[in-house]
């Protein structure tokens, strides 16, 4: 495929990138999804939409997020490495934001600019919980009804997120259906707002969906590499050599990434979650071993069959357990603008707690998964090489997971 | 040459009533006898079959054809399978239409142009691909329409005027209005609302209008086809097949007289109606 001038001009007027997105969704829905892009539109450019973000992002999500120097982390990887070798690694701290992750960035901007569409009720699907998390949190500052989707396999294996969920006023309801994870949570959801279409807003948690989910969550979480861009020149005078993050449906990787698609010097990684092995069919790396397909209103690599019926996913991590990407990483995929590598659950897992020893830091089990490669990565780099991490969240929700899984009894 | 649709809807006009599409999921909950229901119908008093691909992810059904589709492809169906019962159908009747309904993916894994090859070969008549939207008609639409075969489209209640025109646009057979905003089987249409919605729609196109996705009852049938040219019955039809079906979901002498029986029963609802001088 050739490369375009621009990689971030993206998508087209039709909500494509190249083969991908797209609105691939019920006659119902459309209308909304038409109204939802002109009134994203309109607040784009509006001054004051912008003035209430900013105050929002820095007063109450806590923004700007720090860029820190992960010290321990480089000297470790570096006492492993050739002479000469290692990469100096910074963790940009999205973990620190309000709600634990970088989640609510997102949120906010849907939460505003549903009030300014007047819908009172607030829909959202959720893996882990911290989408759901931030879109409680906000639902609760600004007073609206919020109702959230949550597999019924996920609501067992993150309960503290259930109950914080519910201590924020909102409604939790689990998803018996299908394979009672992710994609369960959103076809529910899917299926609430084709029903609840006056009132209701849904609040998408990741750069998927129908046009204009994707450049619009992409948009909102773009904030991150902007930020980092800034002080990544501030602290070393030059833009970092290489970024990389972990990817379910790919949020966090996009607002890093694509502030700095444009400048060929920056490699990017992305790292989906390889399960048990990719090898195994149990993962859920759907770039590494998915096709192009449609599902929730996009055309983008879907893990599934060959008769078109879309597979479970399978990670230790419930915030990647999807057998889908967002439709702008299967573009930059098929364009080789950015790498997609993939990490195990055991290498998540020796991860999370290599961060925690060395750097007191203990990341989600999502970022582990990035974490895992940067370990693998940074190596076979200089030492001048700035190499940028996302970490995308907190581990405190993956506690009692990974205590039961290191045969802990809390 | 006029189509199987176009001739169904016509000898259903010259009787007076509207026509009764029936909906039942291809392969539920086997098979043997969901290729049995499929060639019973007719008989029973279905006037079109609509025949529900499976898929793993339906987004705008209940959960009675959530299960239909799992139960299907749990026991094998796949949608060469479907298309082979088609053909196998189409051996001992050639003149009910058959409308193929499901979501997108299936198709675009199979390949537009081989399935539509595939389709139109076994005797298929339409199709109805719910996350489809004109938006998107360069993908099956326009093709599927140069192949012979109708692309029959959703209408909603959040279809409004401005948006007619363009969901019309393409739209062959016949159009499918959702009297709800919901998934099937959910909420019941209100018919003096669906009435209204099909007048509005018939100012925009001459083609017939089917109603669905809120229609349980032979009575609820019968308010529904006095006005309007089809009435569509679907999660009704399979919630009756699951009652007889055993613990394990196979089925059980009962499960093909329970479907006939109710299409029977909603048939002679709907023939009873004489259509209100709506055209």
């Amino acid at each position: 495929m050739n490369a375009p001038n621009s990689f971030r001009t993206g998508p087209d007027e039709t909500g494509h990138f190249g083969l991908f997105g797209g609105r691939f969704v019920a006659e119902t829905l459309m209308p909304l999804i038409l109204d939802l892009e002109t009134a994203y539109e309109a607040a784009k450019v509006d001054p004051a939409y912008r003035a209430e973000m900013d105050a929002g992002l820095k007063h109450y999500v806590g923004r700007p997020s720090p860029l820190y120097y992960a010290e321990r982390l480089t000297e470790h990887l570096r006492a492993g490495a050739p002479a000469g070798m290692g990469a100096k690694i910074y963790f940009k701290r999205e973990e620190l934001n309000h709600t634990g992750s970088h989640k609510v960035n997102n949120v906010l901007g849907q939460i505003l600019l549903a009030r300014r569409m007047g819908k009172k009720r607030i829909i959202a699907e959720t893996g882990a919980g911290q989408h759901g998390v931030a879109t409680a949190t906000l639902c609760a500052r600004y007073g609206l009804e919020c109702v959230v989707y949550m597999g019924a396999v996920d609501v067992a294996r993150q309960a503290p997120n259930v109950f914080r969920m519910k201590m924020l006023g909102a409604s939790v309801v689990p998803v018996q259906s299908g394979s009672k994870t992710l994609k369960d949570a959103m076809n529910e959801a899917l299926r609430d707002w084709v029903t609840n279409v006056s009132d209701t807003f849904y609040c998408i948690g990741t750069v998927a969906g129908p046009h204009p989910y994707p450049a619009m969550v992409r948009d909102f979480q773009s904030i991150i590499g902007t930020e980092t861009r800034e002080q990544i020149l501030e602290m070393e005078g030059r833009l970092p050599d290489s970024l990389i993050a972990c990817i379910g449906g790919g949020s966090n990787a996009m607002g890093l990434f694509h502030p700095f698609l444009d400048d060929p010097g920056v490699k990017i990684f992305g790292v989906e979650a390889a399960g048990h092995g990719i090898p195994t069919g149990e993962h859920a790396a759907s770039l590494t071993g998915g096709r192009p397909g449609v599902l929730h209103g996009n055309r983008t690599y879907l893990l599934m069959d060959d008769d078109g019926q879309i597979a479970e996913a399978h990670s230790i991590s419930a915030g990647l357990d999807y057998p889908g990407i967002g439709p702008e990483h299967s573009w930059l995929h098929d364009t080789g603008r950015a790498t997609y590598i993939s990490a195990t659950d055991d290498e998540a897992l020796a991860a999370f707690q290599l961060v925690a020893k060395l750097e007191g830091i203990i990341p989600a089990l999502e970022p582990a998964h990035a974490l895992a490669k940067v370990a693998d990565l940074a190596p076979t780099f200089p030492e001048d090489h700035l190499m940028v991490v996302n970490l995308s969240g907190r581990g405190d929700k993956d506690i009692p997971q990974v205590a039961d899984i290191l045969g802990t009894r809390l | 040459m006029s189509t199987r649709i176009e001739s169904r809807f016509k000898a259903c006009a010259t009787e007076g009533r509207a026509a009764l599409v029936t909906f039942v999921t291809a392969g539920d909950p086997d098979y043997e006898t969901s290729l049995a229901l499929l060639r019973a119908l007719p008989a029973a008093g279905a006037d079109i079959i609509e025949f529900g691909v499976p898929f793993t992810d339906p987004m705008a059904d209940g959960p009675v054809i959530q299960a239909a589709g799992l139960r299907a492809l749990k026991a094998g169906q796949t949608l060469a399978r479907t298309l082979e019962m088609v053909r196998a159908f189409r051996e001992g009747d050639d003149a009910t239409p058959i409308v193929l309904m499901g979501y997108y993916n299936p198709v675009y894994i199979y390949g537009v142009e081989r399935f539509l090859a595939d389709a139109r070969a076994a005797g298929v008549d339409g199709l109805v691909v719910v996350d489809l939207p004109p938006e998107e008609d360069s993908e099956l639409c326009l093709p599927a329409l140069a192949a012979g075969l109708d692309f029959i489209r959703l209408a909603t209640p959040t279809t409004d005027d401005r948006r007619l025109p363009a969901v019309l646009a393409n739209t062959a057979g016949f159009v499918y209005y959702v009297s709800i905003t919901g998934i099937t089987g959910a909420a019941t249409a209100i018919p003096s609302l669906v009435g209204q919605a099909v007048a509005r729609i018939k100012r925009h196109t001459s083609l017939p209008i089917a109603v669905g996705f809120g229609v349980k009852t032979p009575e609820g049938a019968a308010a529904i086809a006095a006005g309007a040219d089809g009435v569509v019955v679907g999660s009704a039809l399979i919630d009756a097949l699951r009652a007889t079906l055993d613990s394990e979901d196979r089925a059980t002498p009962a499960t093909i007289p329970a479907v006939t029986g109710l299409v029977g029963k909603l048939a002679a609802a709907v023939r009873a109606v004489r259509r209100q001088a709506a055209e």
